[in-house]
């Protein structure tokens, strides 16, 4: 046992002192305005569990619910197929493809711009009528009429996950080629020599040995996912609209706390993101983590 | 051609495809950038216009962009370095001594970590309102000395590289134990501190909902938020002086990480490798 110094507090004071002010406290005050009826203004009025009552049977919170869910599934699903996909071909050791170091810095491009000019950029070029998706897609002949990309429920959350997909392939697959690389080159050139073909190689030693890393890229998706708020808002311009399909939770934790001063409703919704947040990371943590012990 | 070398043509052209389509946007966006309102609704082109300074003459009659580049350079500096500084602190005090209650307060912190950043976001914005800061700089800034998740990688850094007997040398030399920070582990944690403060600096420069929630007047609006602006604004009849307003918020990234791919791309590995 070495014995206690306390020069340490000293060291770690300037760190306590803000996080308790600037990321407890306001936690904390958020949790108090749940059970007020707080308006922005005035002294919040205490009224017990009334905001947990209507979150339950409120249809706009499970509408944004879904839509966030829906969204992320669908750019999820595809960003991991992708950068799996990638990842199987860059480890492929009788392909030897070349360029690992161009292409990957061409693929994370889009994640490294601030994602509100991204929003604004797909807003103007996937107009119905002036955007040059459009134009592009009718030049090639692939589509004779133009589509209203941004004002149907179904195309506008295909778009937002698509945008969401272009932005974090090339992250995932980052991150994928990371773990990849942590696998003994030996155990490719054994199943090489064994006569594996691509598909094995892939199944039996590429996809258990990149499990951690995958719940892990599985994991921050979600929670980032979850929180899912500068595209639909810059897109539909803080409304969610068309019909309500791109209203995502954030985004309406936002409206009713900054559009309609509702502060202490907003703070519920908060409350349940992060709950929900918590049961889903749980979910994903036990059912993979369950998989590769078995394994 | 052999069966092997086709199927090695259609892997090669399927990945230049897919690096078209990574970066065809922002060509686009150059490209209308220099073209104008009516050009532009006319259809779409490989090749530039030469309404390029029109564009962004009509743009500046508006909105200053530049104001908004220079308030998030502000911003996103200042977090960086106090995050970088605060955090290499805490990580040393957390490292080197042994005091009461050192093991509930880091796992205290951690488990903060997993906290969602809108969570305690009306919290927030109500403290701001009684203490003063909204529409400053002060609640994007001042944050930033408690950021759990570089303290907890520069206390694992150190831990495995810092030795106790390099501490206990400078302090039979009598330097105080500020000055062995200052000296000894900050250059150490250099490079690990450089990793952390890339990603610092990419997450504050992109922050856009609370910049959003705190700022008011529009010469103080960081360039996200700034964006959003725009979309809102008289310009967003014009076509393209919105596209020049986007290419200047993007292409100075976009040139940086020319010249730092190699370091961003290794840290994003580095921070997802934990092993």
């Amino acid at each position: 046992m070495k014995k206690l110094d306390h020069k340490g507090y000293f060291f770690i004071a300037p760190f306590f002192a803000i996080f308790l002010v600037f990321n407890i406290y306001p936690v904390l005050l958020t949790f108090y305005y749940t059970f007020t009826s707080y308006e922005g203004y005035g002294t919040p009025e205490f009224i017990g569990l009334t905001n947990y009552i209507r979150i339950f049977s409120d249809s706009y919170f499970y509408e944004a619910f879904f839509n966030t869910w829906k969204i992320w599934g669908l750019n999820f699903a595809l960003q991991l197929g992708i950068a799996l996909l990638l990842a199987a071909l860059f480890s492929d050791l009788r392909f030897k493809i070349k360029g690992l170091g161009f292409f990957r810095a061409i693929f994370y491009l889009p994640n490294l711009i601030t994602i509100s000019s991204v929003a604004i950029l797909f807003s103007i070029m996937l107009d119905w009528r002036h955007g040059s998706v459009n134009m592009f897609l009718q030049q090639i002949g692939l589509i004779s009429e133009p589509i209203n990309w941004l004002n149907q429920p179904v195309t506008a959350q295909v778009s937002v996950a698509l945008i969401l997909t272009w932005m974090w392939f090339g992250y995932t697959f980052i991150v994928l080629m990371a773990g990849v690389s942590g696998i003994p080159g030996e155990l490719y050139e054994a199943a090489l020599i064994d006569g594996a073909n691509r598909w094995q190689t892939f199944v039996h030693i590429t996809l258990p040995l990149l499990k951690p890393i995958m719940l892990y890229v599985m994991i921050t998706s979600l929670i980032g996912g979850l929180q899912l708020f500068d595209l639909p808002m810059l897109i539909t311009d803080g409304l969610g609209a068309p019909e309500g399909s791109l209203n995502t939770m954030v985004l309406y934790l936002y409206n009713q706390a900054f559009r309609y001063n509702n502060y202490g409703y907003a703070a519920t919704i908060a409350y349940a993101l992060f709950l929900i947040t918590v049961i889903f990371s749980a979910i994903t943590f036990k059912s993979m983590y369950r998989k590769s012990v078995k394994e | 051609m052999t069966r092997k070398q086709y199927t090695k043509l259609i892997v090669y052209v399927c990945l230049v495809l897919l690096a078209v389509i990574s970066a065809l946007p922002f060509y686009m966006m150059i490209v209308n950038a220099t073209r104008d309102t009516k050009e532009i609704l006319s259809g779409f082109s490989f090749l530039p216009g030469s309404s390029l300074i029109e564009n962004y003459q009509t743009m500046m009659d508006y909105v200053n962009i530049w104001l908004g580049f220079k308030n998030s350079l502000i911003v996103s500096v200042s977090v960086t370095v106090l995050s970088g500084y605060f955090s290499a602190l805490t990580a040393f005090g957390f490292a080197v001594y042994n005091f009461k209650g050192k093991n509930p307060l880091f796992i205290f912190m951690l488990l903060m970590m997993m906290v969602p950043g809108q969570l305690g976001l009306i919290g927030f914005y109500e403290l701001n309102k009684f203490i003063g800061t909204l529409d400053t700089f002060i609640p994007l800034i001042v944050p930033a000395i408690a950021s759990p998740f570089v303290v907890f990688f520069l206390r694992q850094y150190l831990a495995t590289t810092l030795h106790p007997t390099l501490l206990e040398a400078a302090r039979m030399d009598g330097a105080s134990e500020l000055k062995i920070f200052h000296t000894i582990a900050l250059p150490i944690m250099m490079p690990a501190v450089a990793t952390m403060s890339i990603f610092t600096f990419i997450g504050s420069w992109n922050n856009y909902i609370v910049p959003l929630v705190v700022l008011f007047s529009p010469e103080k609006f960081t360039l996200p938020v700034l964006m959003g602006f725009l979309k809102g604004s008289q310009v967003a009849q014009n076509l393209g002086s919105m596209y020049i307003g986007i290419a200047i918020s993007v292409v100075p990234i976009m040139v940086a990480f020319l010249f730092f791919s190699k370091y961003i791309i290794s840290s994003i590995s580095a921070g997802s490798v934990k092993e």
